[in-house]
């Protein structure tokens, strides 16, 4: 027998301008859970995704049993006895776990020409696999009715009846209660005494100590190191995942922070798994930073202060006095302003012109006789601001969609200005943009608090994190884990230490 | 830059296509029948178009939003229905309120609309506070109106209308049809909401990302709900317009052209997707529509053929449409 159950070798993977895997490798031994570890954005789903065929690698190999085999789509991928449990599960929660279990293979049966799905066969044999990982649901339960750790124990299942050798794991336990987690590690345990091999992909220290026999970690892109896990201290597994010089170079800040702006009082969302209790106070002309991994519900609550999601209980303080925010309408009368994530998704309007991008926010602010648009004073606003931000189009009338994404987040950012906000939350400001447009919106930022405006900045990024914030909050899983005010404590450990502590 | 321009030439020819083809039907038409490049034949064509025009311009804004308004034709048999018993002759026998002055013909219009606009607005309710969808939200309006116009009217034809209210569609205004007019006004009245008030661009921003629009502060519920109050009474008032040209009414007056008007939107370029869209768009799809009638009818081809040549042309100019966005992707 080889030495190792699955060898990826040499593995490149580039996106148009950015390279995510660069020469990367895993050595899997037989039999034991491999957990892989490194940042948000440090390719470890890439590279299960390259592994699984849902990616084509541009170069590298993958080695199974000693032997060299491509793979070409899922398909194959599980001809080869490799299954993976989706990050986020792809079921069809409207039909039943057999028939989810069976999706693309049914069983059938024959009747001369005529093919017909045998069903009786098909719920026994359900049966079967649902009792090989010890769930006892109903087979011809809807999928929708059972919960996410119940509907990741029918994909477990799934791997299990398909032989699977190999079986992924993409952060599987990120929406699990605690007793559902406890059910996975059995399943898992069961698994590796069977000899099935695990790639386990998690944040959660606590769980990669309890559930790993090795750690590999990767950092943007590339590969750091392969250990066993009993060799690593949690610290150790900190370091070697951050470990990087931070080579970005900010603007200088001017900025003086003043007295506090806004204060937002235990604030808790209506759904139990999204921000709960959450504290924190924002001054006037500081940019404050959010960190935390992804999932830590930090665009959620900025989505809570902003009257897009519920809100249960809590206070929001405007200058002292307590707001009541219900609708994004409501948050801009408070003098909010929120820059979504998910600029395609709720930033932009694609078809539009960028006037119209603009001015959807203050169409209600200029009119003339109570109801007629002011075309000229808003023409001179977007015009103003297409100049104060250089946004790069031939005229205001062009298409938002026809410019890059740098330019489309200036124009977005220029629909706040336009409405004069005092507090403006960015949600991962830069995300998708090229260098030089950052350093642009980094200038706009400074500018902003220069002028004692105060600031929310939503960063994965963690050198934009920290060489933009005066001061950081960090989230995990819903709650506020730690505040960094001091500059000593500025830096990545710090910020991973607060990250991880589920 | 010889391809590109190539290729530009290509995009703009097939973006364009029934339009160009309409065109060359239309002068294929012109010239190898007789009367039809006539003004006689114009000033039809632009009655038939008037109050097509005015259902267009109301399901256009429905349209724009990514949605659209089934019930449209069954409201503009209610309008008619509505305008008829207001205005029949005190000496017709079969007078709806025998007892009953007939009403002035303006205060009537703004009845019809009214009444429809209160309807349009349940709908608007049901899609924006309920999310409904708009096609099974307008569906039960649709079943909704034809009902209580079939109990109000015990389903019997309406006529002998006063002189005023058929006048409305014989009367011209500088040897226009009154219903021409009708048209321009409305058509006036739309592009200036569109284009020049917030409701207009809420309209667009919530037709081109409703989750953009929301965050941006657009109050979106009451925007829906307003287009399709808007769009109701504009029906209302095609009844109104077809009962008087017609002279008489029936519950199934308007029966399909809700479809007809959706196509026509689309035809001149309102996008099924929403977002886009102008008043133009809807004046340059139900000419193309009303002309591609008109020419199919002199060319003499037969009146149910006619249907299937009208399917093809939607299939085609739908496909189109849908072709310009995802090209873009």
């Amino acid at each position: 027998m080889a030495e190792y159950k699955l060898e990826l070798k040499g593995v490149c993977k580039s996106f148009p301008g950015v390279k995510a895997l660069d020469n990367v490798q895993l050595s899997l031994r037989p039999g034991t859970v491999h957990a892989l570890m490194g940042e948000n954005g440090a390719g470890k789903s890439t590279l299960m995704k390259c592994l699984f065929g849902i990616y084509k690698m541009d170069a590298g190999e993958v080695i199974l049993d000693g032997q060299k085999i491509e793979i070409g789509n899922p398909d194959e991928a599980m001809k080869y006895g490799i299954a993976m449990v989706h990050q986020e599960l792809q079921p069809v929660p409207a039909r039943s776990v057999g028939e989810n279990l069976y999706l693309g293979r049914f069983p059938v049966k024959k009747y001369g020409p005529l093919q017909v799905i045998d069903h009786k066969a098909m719920y026994a044999e359900t049966e079967k696999w649902l009792q090989e990982v010890k769930m006892d649901f109903d087979p011809k339960a809807l999928l929708g009715t059972l919960s996410v750790g119940q509907m990741q124990s029918v994909e477990i299942a799934k791997a299990v009846s398909q032989q699977a050798k190999v079986v992924i794991f993409d952060e599987p336990t990120s929406s699990l209660s605690d007793n559902e987690v406890e059910a996975l590690f059995r399943i898992m345990n069961d698994l590796r005494d069977k000899g099935v091999t695990m790639v386990y992909i998690s944040h959660k220290m606590d769980e990669i100590k309890r559930i790993a026999d090795d750690i590999t970690i990767m950092r943007d892109g590339t590969y750091v190191g392969t250990w066993r896990a009993e060799d690593m201290t949690t610290d150790d597994i900190i370091a070697k995942m951050v470990g990087r010089e931070l080579t970005n170079v900010y603007p200088p800040r001017e900025n003086e922070p003043g007295e506090v702006i806004m204060e937002v009082k235990d604030l808790c969302s209506i759904h139990a798994k999204s921000f709960q209790h959450i504290n924190f106070t924002l001054r006037k002309g500081e940019i404050l930073g959010f960190g935390g991994l992804v999932g830590a519900q930090r665009t959620e609550l900025m989505e809570g202060i902003f009257g897009i999601r519920g809100v249960e209980t809590g206070e929001i303080l405007i200058n002292g006095k307590p707001v009541k925010i219900k609708h994004p309408k409501d948050a801009m009368k408070a003098g909010i302003g929120l820059i979504t994530e998910d600029r395609r998704g709720n930033g932009i309007f694609g078809c539009l012109s960028i006037k119209d991008n603009v001015g959807v926010s203050i169409y209600n602010k200029h009119l003339k006789a109570g109801f007629v648009l002011d075309h000229k004073k808003i023409d001179g606003i977007v015009d103003e601001n297409i100049q104060k931000l250089r946004i790069k189009t031939p005229s205001m009338k062009e298409h938002i969609a026809n410019l890059s994404g740098g330019n489309q987040q200036k124009v977005i950012v220029s629909r706040w200005l336009a409405n004069d906000p005092d507090v403006l939350i960015m949600d991962e400001p830069t995300r998708g943009i090229d260098v030089g447009a950052k350093h642009e919106i980094y200038e706009i930022m400074n500018e902003l608090a220069k002028q004692g405006k105060a600031i929310i900045m939503i960063s994965s990024e963690m050198a934009e994190l920290l060489g933009m914030s005066d001061r950081v909050y960090v989230m995990c899983n819903g709650k506020i884990t730690g505040e960094i005010t001091e500059e000593a404590e500025m830096n990545q450990e710090s910020v991973m230490g607060y990250a991880t502590k589920f | 830059m010889e391809k590109t321009n190539k290729k530009q030439i290509t995009d703009f020819l097939i973006n364009n296509g029934v339009i160009i083809v309409m065109f060359i039907l239309v002068i294929y038409t012109g010239f190898t029948t007789d009367n039809f490049f006539t003004s006689n034949n114009l000033l039809n064509l632009l009655v038939n178009m008037s109050s097509r025009l005015v259902i267009a311009l109301g399901i256009a804004g429905c349209v724009i939003t990514a949605g659209c308004d089934l019930s449209a034709g069954r409201m503009i048999g209610f309008g008619a229905c509505i305008s008829g018993v207001l205005l029949q002759r005190m000496d017709y026998s079969q007078k709806f309120f025998p007892n009953m002055e007939p009403m002035n013909v303006f205060l009537v219009a703004v009845i019809v609309m009214l009444i429809c606009a209160a309807f349009g607005s349940v709908t608007g309710f049901f899609i924006a506070y309920l999310s409904v969808p708009p096609f099974i939200a307008t569906l039960a309006m649709m079943e909704i109106v034809y009902g209580i116009n079939m109990i109000f009217t015990n389903a019997t034809p309406l006529g002998g209308y006063v002189s005023n209210y058929t006048n409305v569609a014989s009367g011209k205004f500088l040897g226009i049809s009154y219903l021409i007019w009708i048209a321009i006004i409305v058509a006036a009245i739309t592009w200036f909401i569109f284009n020049m008030t917030r409701h207009g661009k809420y309209m667009y921003a919530v037709g081109g990302n409703p989750q953009a629009a929301e965050v941006a502060g657009v109050p979106v519920k009451t925007t829906l709900i307003l287009i399709y109050m808007k769009a109701a009474a504009m029906y209302g008032l095609a009844g109104f317009m077809l009962g008087a040209k017609a002279g008489g009414a029936s519950v199934n007056l308007g029966l399909g052209y809700e479809m007809e008007a959706i196509a026509a939107c689309t035809i001149g370029g309102v996008s099924v997707t929403g977002g886009r869209g102008r008043v133009t768009s809807a004046i340059v799809g139900v000419t193309v529509f009303e002309l591609l009638k008109l020419a199919l009818q002199y060319l003499g081809m037969d009146a149910n053929a006619q249907w299937i040549a009208i399917g093809i042309v939607i299939f085609i100019a739908i496909s189109l449409d849908i072709r310009k966005y995802i090209a873009k992707k």
